[in-house]
């Protein structure tokens, strides 16, 4: 019996843009949005404002059988997010239709509402009750759900005062006990500690042995190969893929290291840059081992720049910046100055294997002069992903920290032939 | 727990919202008392600040409008008195009104991520401001006790105005809390409403002035709404010395229902389309 039928839904988002620099005014916003305040559509005026519209995601169709849990993939910007926002009806799709049958639970945050004035206690009435319990089915759970954190002992206590450790294992508990037979669940488990982790797979798995159907989108593909029977490949808004879990997640996989790790310009006028430089390439080479089709965690990788230098003779150094997505800073390396004349130049840098940690990253690089002045500054000049990957290791949680160092850390017995007792 | 169907479309009010409201009533529970318990944390003074305030405003009123200015009360009726009822009714539709026109802006982190009808949020929004209100009713309570004042049986309709003050708070907040998600100026715009209103509506004297008044604005006085709810409410307890304007009350009823209905159909309108613009 299906039990998510999801019909050619498409969802539009329209991002103004100011036309030119003047800037708009606010008596220009009010006359535009006064018009739009009742009505649904928008369109481009003269007002100043530009409007371009973005398909988060367009033209999907497909359904889910009871009991079938699927996992989603894709990368950021995909339109995994919005469309389980849509199946949780927090927001409505520009076109198409959903049909749902049975109650759905939606975990797109762990411990939504949660808040930090309220004791534990209050805390797990008011998430389960937004997560759709009644009073009844939260004091029936209260036991076990204090249980399953282990926070016993602070139930009295605000939740500001907790650790962010406790506060997620409250926040994931009080989802677990909830009991619907749809269940939507959104990266929860990229959050808590090792241990935690491993209990809220096994709690997830425990769910679904129990005939419920599970949506569940993750990052972590081993994740989701060990939890999902089907999968669902969303790529710019469009499901590309829909199918068994190693196929859809292998399809994924050789698509990935396709994207671009080049590019390139040709001629100096339509290359980025100014009138003192020119940017010509950079490029991501990975150098994969056999039969790899992606980066991951143990593939060593080299940044090459080049750029066309305009000033005839210059003191000139390279500074690369590797950026995570959220826009943290993970490293900065620059080359020695050096005086160069007019012409292309090019610049190398290497990363080691086993150094970054899966996720994704973007690499910007900046010229400077005289080792104090930017030139240039490339921004998001490449964007890439690292893959996890693991050997004999049976937990699938997220690996966490920036870097994933391979440092000798090695662990032996002391005594030997000491019978176990 | 039975199976039933739901069918998400564009443009598609939920067939059983109401239903979906009334199933949300514990949420609702939940949600104020969340509010109540949120609001005097980590203060000394607790709910005592809900004392301190009407207190206050009543010495200051007491002390420049009636000392200084010498605004006369209306006859047989202690002034002290006269403002703290003003007092207590005007907090409690400004503190309402304000507190709903934020309620979905600063429950933004649940817009985005769990469903629920969105007029719970509003809805759930009056509790703090009414249980101010009650602290307030005590107050005056005490204070008319003081004074030696009995009300007679014009308290019987005590409830039915507290319950348009209440709507009218509503009826306005509700309109403000809409707009509010997409342009953030009504939150700047609210305190300016509210203080404005302090002195357009009958609280530091008798609206009887306005009533004895031959200038050309004060016709157009009695079409504030607020002037019958807190003329009914003043009236309402102390009985037949206070003035109050009856025609005034039938403005502030039709204001109310035409505004309460014109909002929420905005609000209804709107409401699916907050997540993409908070």
């Amino acid at each position: 019996m299906s039990v998510i039928t999801v019909d050619n839904i498409s969802k539009r988002y329209i991002i103004d843009h100011k036309k030119g620099k003047g800037g708009t005014t606010l008596r220009d916003m009010l006359a535009e949005n006064v018009k739009s305040l009742f009505g649904r559509k928008k369109e481009t005026t003269d007002s100043g404002l530009e409007h371009e519209e973005f398909w988060a995601l367009q033209d999907v169709s497909f359904s889910i059988q009871q009991g079938d849990r699927v996992g989603i993939v894709g990368h950021n910007g995909a339109g995994k997010s919005t469309l389980l926002k849509i199946l949780s009806k927090i927001i409505e799709p520009t076109s198409g239709s959903v049909r749902i049958k049975g109650r759905v639970a939606s975990l797109l945050e762990v411990g939504t509402g949660f808040h930090p004035e309220l004791t534990g206690r209050e805390n797990i009435f008011l998430n389960g009750s937004l997560l759709g319990m009644s009073r009844s089915e939260i004091k029936k759970q209260f036991d076990a759900i204090v249980d399953f954190a282990g926070v016993e002992k602070f139930l009295d206590t605000p939740v500001k005062r907790y650790s962010s450790g406790m506060y997620v294992r409250l926040g994931f508990a009080i989802s677990a006990h909830l009991d619907p037979e749809i269940m939507i669940v959104d990266e929860v488990l990229a959050v808590g500690d090792a241990e935690f982790q491993k209990k809220s797979l096994g709690k997830m798995r425990d769910n679904s042995a129990s005939g419920r159907t599970i949506l569940f989108v993750s990052h972590n593909l081993t994740a989701v190969q060990a939890l999902c029977n089907k999968a669902l490949y969303f790529e710019k808004g469009r499901l590309l893929e829909d199918g068994e879990t190693n196929q859809v997640i292998g399809n994924y996989l050789s698509k990935v290291s396709k994207t671009k790790l080049v590019r390139q310009w040709d001629t100096p006028e339509e290359a980025p840059g100014n009138d003192k430089v020119r940017i010509r390439r950079i490029e991501l080479v990975p150098d994969m081992r056999e039969g790899q089709t992606h980066i991951d965690v143990r593939t060593p990788m080299r940044v090459r720049f080049e750029f066309w230098n305009m000033m005839e003779q210059a003191n000139l150094n390279l500074s690369l910046h590797l950026n995570s997505l959220t826009g943290e800073c993970i490293f900065n390396v620059g080359t020695q100055s050096k005086s160069y004349s007019k012409g292309l130049l090019a610049g190398e840098c290497e990363i080691p294997g086993y150094f970054l940690n899966d996720g994704s990253y973007t690499i910007s690089v900046m010229i400077v002069k005289d080792t104090v002045t930017p030139l240039f500054n490339m921004e998001e000049g490449i964007t890439f992903d690292i893959e996890d990957y693991r050997e004999g290791i049976a937990w699938y949680g997220k690996w966490p920290g920036y870097v994933r160092p391979q440092f000798p850390f090695v662990m032996q017995s002391l005594e030997q032939g000491v019978p176990i007792k | 727990m039975k199976s039933e169907e739901v069918l998400i479309k564009p443009g598609r009010a939920e067939r059983h919202y109401w239903r979906d409201l009334w199933r949300n009533r514990e949420l609702l529970y939940i949600l104020s008392m969340r509010d109540v318990s949120v609001r005097y944390k980590q203060t000394a003074l607790g709910t005592a600040w809900g004392l301190i305030r009407p207190l206050t405003t009543m010495l200051i009123m007491v002390f420049v409008f009636s000392k200084i200015a010498k605004l006369p009360a209306d006859p047989g009726v202690p002034y002290p008195l006269m403002v703290l009822a003003g007092i207590t009714v005007w907090t409690f539709f400004s503190t309402s009104f304000t507190q709903i026109s934020n309620s979905v802006t600063l429950n933004s982190n649940l817009v985005t991520k769990v469903y629920f009808p969105r007029l719970i949020m509003p809805m759930s929004s009056i509790a703090v401001s009414f249980i101010d209100f009650l602290v307030s009713l005590g107050l005056y309570i005490v204070i008319a006790i003081w004074y030696k004042f009995t009300p007679d049986w014009h308290i019987l309709l005590l409830p039915a105005f507290i319950l348009l003050a209440l709507l009218a708070s509503f009826a306005f907040g509700l309109f403000f809390a809409v707009v509010n998600v997409r342009f953030r100026d009504i939150a700047q715009l609210i305190p300016f409403i509210v203080q404005v209103g302090f002195y357009v509506c009958p609280i530091a004297y008798s609206s009887r002035l306005v009533a004895d008044s031959q200038d050309w604005w004060a016709p157009i006085y009695w079409y504030n709404p607020m002037v019958g709810i807190i003329d009914g409410f003043r009236w309402a307890l102390l009985g037949e010395q206070a003035y109050f304007n009856p025609q005034s009350l039938l403005t502030s009823i039709i204001t109310i229902v035409l505004f309460l209905s014109f909002s929420l159909t905005f609000f209804r309108k709107r409401e699916n389309t907050f997540v993409d613009d908070i």
